[in-house]
């Protein structure tokens, strides 16, 4: 029993049959890769795990309970954390204000009305935000405003934003998108630690076949909204199906 | 001190010291010159600068703060006036119960009208608080009459029943609000030459809740609360896939902000205790909108400016007649003074919304972020740190 279990999830827009029949199972603490052509359905897989769709069939549940009909709120609550294709910061805040919300958001939950007491002293929340700016290298950046840095960093803020929260899930849509092959590989080893220090699954959405094969432990890939096969990298590689489906159209 | 950093303090410091020494302040120009006209400095005045320095600081804790731009928030302003004179006729003339029936009442209403409009954001949210707000005015001129009376306005009468205190007053007349017996219009006079000073017991009671009032707001821009607020008008995508719920946050930001509204109400009804309906009127509403873009949306002195700016300009610009301008150019040849006066006379007196229009046109498209801006513009003159210069200017213009 994995930590995330897809079953049989069907979602339809309008004549438009997005996801089939799609079963998934992420077992814990490893990494799973979700490939596929476009229009494969990834990212309304995704929706759909994070409370942004609502399957109309078939049931998600994570860590043993359903997460359908939940709010995304609820659902990054329960341990769930997504890093979207764009970044999605709060623009017209700074580095350390960005990563304060995640913080106070894990300590305080959905809602808290601290009106009085100043965010200057939450000490122990600024202590462990800026221990995780260090990790992804932008403590020299902390009082800079989000919206006026380049999109690189503003992916790596949002990834540190995810992992301040210590999300048992990270589900992370095309986290190298548009990025220069250097900062690409900056991405692949802060991932690698990540899954180095252990207690964190991770499901990536990924269109650059080099980011999947050195990151992932099982792969399922997707095509016309139905899993085609699903196995480990190496297997992947050398599937006939895959080749044909997806590879061999890319490469 | 107080809980807040050294530049916070500074400023409600200096805010302290402006309202304490007001009557000193707007009161720079001698009673027997020209331009004694300018003067601001009579009680009637101050207070309103004050009450509505109250009005736009709680509209600035919802728009400058999460961006939702209520057009509706003169509704709290109605509901505090009517509240407090309610508590004139029915329990007694002091001037605390009614203000804190004010609050809680515009608190109440604020929470109705929030939890529906707050369903929808953007200009949705607008045009639903405007009609909240227009829904409100139209029944307190109709059906609500018994408790509004109408057209006339809520007075008071010497038939009020006022259980703790005393309908008729000693000298058989209406008696006035007070404060623990300390009546709000008593005036202590101070003259200096020419010149003439009022104290006033009222403007200070203002002045002191203004006061308050801005000290929490400073709290809350700075607090985690506050912050969420400024998540809430930065990302609502990113808020909610971090675990928080936007609408509480919002609708708290809202029902604080009409809390404001209804205790600058309830002090307008206690420095004068009347209440009409037109106070509830959209003008009114568009009227805070004004006041806090003028002095600055998200900072925490610009509504002030912006309310004392605009109230200066209505009572005074307002003032100035085709004679006093005539007074004015008087030295000069006939013919020059009546062209003179001709060119001005649309601007003043009357005219003063052209005045207003034309400055408020001129704050948008030159000074964006409003009065606060402008001053934050000339200590760079003064200043001249280019480096520092370059990461401030780089942060007020987000790369959207």
């Amino acid at each position: 029993m994995g930590i995330l279990e897809v079953k049989d999830v069907n979602k339809r827009f309008g004549g438009l049959q997005a996801l089939g029949n799609v079963n998934l199972s992420v077992a814990d603490n490893t990494v799973h890769a979700i490939i596929g052509p476009n229009g494969a359905g990834k990212s309304t897989l995704l929706n759909c795990l994070v409370g942004k769709l609502i399957p109309d069939t078939g049931s998600v549940m994570f860590a043993g309970q359903s997460v359908l009909g939940l709010k995304p709120y609820q659902i990054n609550q329960m341990g769930i954390s997504r890093v979207f294709q764009t970044p999605e910061i709060f623009g017209d805040l700074t580095v350390m204000e960005n990563m304060m919300i995640p913080c106070l958001a894990k300590r305080d939950g959905p809602f808290r009305m601290h009106a009085i007491r100043s965010v200057f002293g939450e000490k122990k929340l600024r202590e462990r935000a800026e221990e995780m700016l260090t990790e992804v290298k932008m403590l020299d950046k902390r009082d800079m405003h989000a919206a006026s840095m380049s999109r690189g960093d503003k992916r790596r803020l949002e990834m540190a934003m995810c992992l301040v929260q210590e999300p048992r899930l990270l589900l992370l849509d095309e986290p190298t998108a548009g990025m220069a092959r250097h900062d690409t590989n900056n991405t692949i080893d802060l991932l690698k630690d990540i899954k180095a220090r252990g207690n964190i699954t991770m499901c990536i959405i990924e269109h650059d076949m080099h980011v999947v094969f050195s990151l992932a432990d099982r792969i399922t890939v997707l095509a016309q909204g139905t899993p085609l096969v699903e196995d480990t990298p190496e297997k992947i590689k050398g599937h006939p199906k895959v080749r044909e489906a997806y590879l061999g159209e890319t490469a | 001190m107080f809980g807040l950093d050294k530049k916070d303090t500074t400023l409600l410091l200096i805010v302290f010291v402006l309202t304490m020494c007001a009557p000193f302040l707007l009161n720079p120009f001698p009673g027997n010159s020209a331009m004694a006209q300018f003067n601001a400095g009579y009680p009637d005045l101050m207070q309103r600068f004050v009450i509505y320095g109250i009005f736009a600081i709680g509209f600035n804790i919802l728009f400058g703060l999460t961006g939702y731009l209520s057009f509706g928030h003169a509704a709290f302003l109605g509901v505090g006036s009517y509240s407090a004179v309610w508590m004139f006729k029915l329990l007694s003339m002091n001037v605390l119960p009614a203000v804190i029936l004010s609050v809680i009442i515009a608190g109440l209403f604020a929470l109705v009208i929030g939890f529906i409009s707050l369903r929808r954001s953007g200009i949705y949210f607008s045009i639903l608080t405007l009609a909240f707000a227009q829904m409100s005015f139209a029944l307190a001129y109709s059906v609500l009459t018994p408790i509004t009376n109408g057209e006339t306005g809520l007075q008071l009468s010497l038939n009020d029943p006022r259980i703790l205190g005393e309908s008729v007053s000693a000298s058989g007349g209406i008696p006035f609000p007070s404060l623990f017996g300390l009546d709000m219009r008593a005036t202590h006079v101070m003259e200096l030459g020419p010149w003439m000073f009022q104290f006033s017991a009222g403007y200070y009671f203002c002045a002191v809740l203004m006061l308050l009032a801005f000290y929490l707001a400073i709290r809350i821009f700075r607090s985690p609360f506050g912050l969420m607020l400024r998540a809430v008008k930065s990302n609502q995508q990113r808020m909610n896939y971090t675990g928080l719920n936007v609408r509480p946050y919002t609708l708290a930001a809202f029902v604080i902000s009409g809390m404001y509204a209804g205790l600058a109400g309830g002090l307008l009804a206690a420095m004068d205790p009347l209440a009409g309906a037109e106070r509830m009127q959209w003008t009114a509403s568009g009227e805070v909108v004004l006041m806090t873009i003028l002095g600055g949306a998200g900072t925490l002195i610009g509504p002030v400016l912006g309310a004392g700016f605009i109230k200066y300009f209505e009572n005074i610009f307002s003032k100035i007649n085709d004679t006093v301008l005539h007074q004015w150019f008087a030295f000069m040849p006939d013919g020059i003074e009546d062209l003179l006066v001709t060119v001005i006379h649309p601007f003043v007196g009357k005219g003063w919304h052209l005045t207003l229009g034309l400055m408020f046109m001129a704050v948008v498209i030159f000074l964006p972020g409003g009065l606060v801006q402008g001053g934050q513009k000339i200590g760079n003159l003064f200043r001249r740190k280019p480096a520092a210069d370059h990461t401030t200017s780089a942060a007020k213009t987000p790369a959207e």
